[in-house]
């Protein structure tokens, strides 16, 4: 079975304009050669720091902006050699949800106008009363109620404005969904309701998700594989359950020591990223990663890493990843009973402590 | 896990009103906005009901009543060819509010699409535009409003249009720059995404969005439009003798000022009004289309 969406090379280079005449003074390498594929009701989540060029990357599939290199096949067909009208038509079979929901949905417009407008664009309801149907039809489908057509975005909290904003992208009835951070503008407890209303939709409609993610944490809930990017491109691809499992390249096994764990004594990698990530106008040579790297050497600072797959669809873009010692998750499991003792211990003297001042 | 089976979150129980009544509401709260309202409604329906609330005819003659004082069958005296003050001031008001009214009504039926245009557009057609607006807006206001209107031939119609297009580039730099605000907010980009083409975005998703500043310059420019007819036509350019307006009055009463005071006065009160209310309305309505205020 062929792939629903093949990214090859996709790069976008943002101009840099200075002074009074507006020249060109250098790009921002936003997106600089990424090569994905997705299947259909697959989940590829595309993780990585403020900056690395995730959110573009999501947009250019789209072709919300405009590549400066690369190629788009969706279903086949060539997105990018489309013409500004076949591309508004092949908008129904992919669509969109953005981060933030106070932002993305148009605070003029009803919720039934707003979910009505692509069925109208696209020709998907014959009539008002049909297009009122399909809307109550999609409200319910998110966990609203249809008579929440009649009102407005502000007078929804942020939850509910997300499911919002995810009725709008089914109501075309989508193949593919792009979804940039689309829970990290809400609160814990409302994360969870809203992974878990995108898991059984993909289930119900088959739908194939880009989430585009900084949590690696979400992202273990609801990723079948994971690119991670670093500074415009992709520094390891892997099954979301290798990849937490065996992490292979320097920055991958950062971010994963980052990602906090439930229990406040177990062991881990001590691999924390110092420094900001480098600047994508002027990205480092070689290994852009280098800078930034534990394990860096000589070679690294010259020689620019291919993404080389082992084989078994876990590719990584550092060549050296077999020299380096497993991540110390688990090492020290001996110390870990002793510590958890003296924790116990501590926080019962805590509680008897409180205990005897209440009294 | 069904979607159905979501607990169904209680929505919270803000009031089912749209943005134009919550700002109604908050309009209805500031004093000064509701002063300047009804001022506004008053003048709107003396001047439309003219033929029947003025006393007299405004263009009727009298030799035996030549600058009379305020009395009681000329409330608010007469002029220099006995006309009766009051009825003038009444029907001026038509020339003056319809000059106000039909000349933003010019400007922004002009501004808006081009401001929306080059905001939306960008790149040459911005540029073009963009320093089209700025050489007019180099130009005073009123030295442009007269040049034109001397172009154009001394009549009112022809003093609206010139003080409609005066008043244009106003518009377009401020839809401009509204539209540039607009335009990267993510639900038009969410608007992209669904497949609106673009003039929709820009008519159903943009310009909504951008009403608010332009209803308050809209109604701040009627106060300025005022001024400007009154001045075209003091200057013989607007309203033209022996139809009133108050413009017009102010020009006969100057060389009359000494001995007949009341002839400035009045058209003078009437112009003060009028630029006065529309300015306490604009500036209550900037604050009731603020979202930022609560």
């Amino acid at each position: 079975m062929s792939a629903l969406l093949e990214v090859a090379g996709l790069a976008k280079h943002f101009p840099v304009r200075r002074g009074a005449f507006g020249l060109v003074s250098g790009h921002v390498r936003a997106v600089d050669g990424v090569d994905f594929e997705l299947r259909a009701g697959e989940t590829l989540a595309i993780v990585g720091e403020s900056g690395c060029g995730k959110s573009t990357v999501g947009r250019l599939v789209l072709r919300l902006i405009e590549p400066s290199a690369g190629q788009v096949r969706f279903e086949g067909e060539d997105l990018l050699a489309l013409s500004d009208g076949a591309m508004r038509a092949r908008r129904q079979r992919m669509q969109v949800i953005f981060q933030d929901p106070y932002a993305s949905l148009n605070p003029r417009m009803t919720v039934g106008a707003m979910l009505g407008e692509p069925l109208m664009l696209h020709g998907l309801a014959k009539n008002e009363a049909a297009r009122k149907a399909r809307v109550g039809e999609l409200l319910d489908l998110v966990g609203l109620r249809p008579d929440h057509a009649r009102r407005y975005p502000h007078e929804f909290s942020g939850g509910q404005r997300q499911r919002l904003a995810i009725a709008r992208a089914l109501a075309v009835e989508p193949k593919l969904i792009v979804a940039d951070e689309p829970v990290s503008a809400l609160d814990v407890s409302i994360q969870a309701q809203v992974i878990n209303l995108m898991r059984s939709l993909q289930q119900r409609f088959g739908l194939a998700y880009i989430f585009i993610s900084h949590d690696l944490a979400v992202v273990k809930h609801i990723a079948d594989r994971i690119a991670v990017m670093y500074l415009g491109k992709i520094v390891e691809t892997a099954t979301t359950d290798e990849l937490f499992r065996n992490p292979r390249h320097p920055y991958t096994r950062a971010l994963l020591a980052a990602v906090p764990l439930p229990d406040p004594t177990a062991a881990r990698e001590r691999t924390l990223l110092e420094g900001d990530i480098p600047s994508a106008m002027n990205p480092p040579s070689g290994c852009r990663f280098h800078t930034r790297c534990t394990f860096a050497r000589e070679a690294c600072k010259r020689d620019e890493p291919a993404l080389a797959d082992d084989g078994q669809a876990h590719a990584t873009a550092c060549p050296y990843w077999p020299e380096f010692p497993p991540p110390a998750v688990l090492a020290e499991a001996a110390n870990r009973d002793a510590d958890r003792i003296r924790l116990t211990r501590l926080q019962a003297a805590f509680v008897n402590n409180q205990q005897r001042e209440a009294s | 896990m069904t979607a159905t089976a979501l607990p169904d979150v209680a929505v919270r129980d803000a009031s089912e009103e749209n943005p134009w009544a919550r700002a109604w509401r908050r309009l209805k709260r500031r004093k000064g906005a509701m002063v300047g309202l009804a001022v506004v409604v008053l003048f709107v329906l003396v001047a439309i009901l003219a033929p029947w609330v003025a006393p007299y005819d405004p263009i009727a003659t009298s030799w035996s009543l030549v600058r009379k004082p305020p009395s009681w069958a000329h409330w608010l005296g007469t002029d220099e060819v006995g006309r009766d003050i009051l009825s003038r001031v009444i029907w001026g008001a038509r020339a003056s509010l319809s000059a106000g009214l039909v000349s933003v009504g010019i400007a922004l039926g002009i501004g808006v699409p081009l401001g929306l245009l080059a905001g939306y557009a960008g790149g040459w057609i911005d540029s073009v535009l963009s320093r089209i607006v700025d050489a007019m807006l180099a130009v005073p206001f009123l030295i442009l409003a007269i040049a034109l209107a001397a172009f154009l031939g001394p009549s009112l119609s022809n003093a609206m249009i010139a003080i409609g297009v005066t008043a244009t580039p106003i518009f377009v730099r401020l839809t401009r720059g509204q539209t540039l605000a607009a335009k990267v907010e993510d639900y038009v980009e969410a608007a992209r995404a669904v497949g609106n083409p673009h003039w929709r975005i820009a008519l159903r998703h943009v310009l909504p969005n951008i009403v608010p500043p332009l209803l308050v310059q809209a109604s701040l420019a009627i106060a300025g439009a005022i001024i400007a007819e009154a001045a075209l036509s003091f200057l013989g350019l607007g309203q033209q003798p022996p139809s009133p307006s108050w413009g017009s009055m102010l020009n006969s009463a100057q060389r009359f000022i000494a001995q007949a005071p009341w002839m400035a006065f009045w058209p003078g009160f009437a112009i003060f009004f009028a630029v006065l209310s529309f300015n306490l309305l604009g500036d209550g309505l900037r604050d009731a289309l603020d979202p930022r205020h609560k």
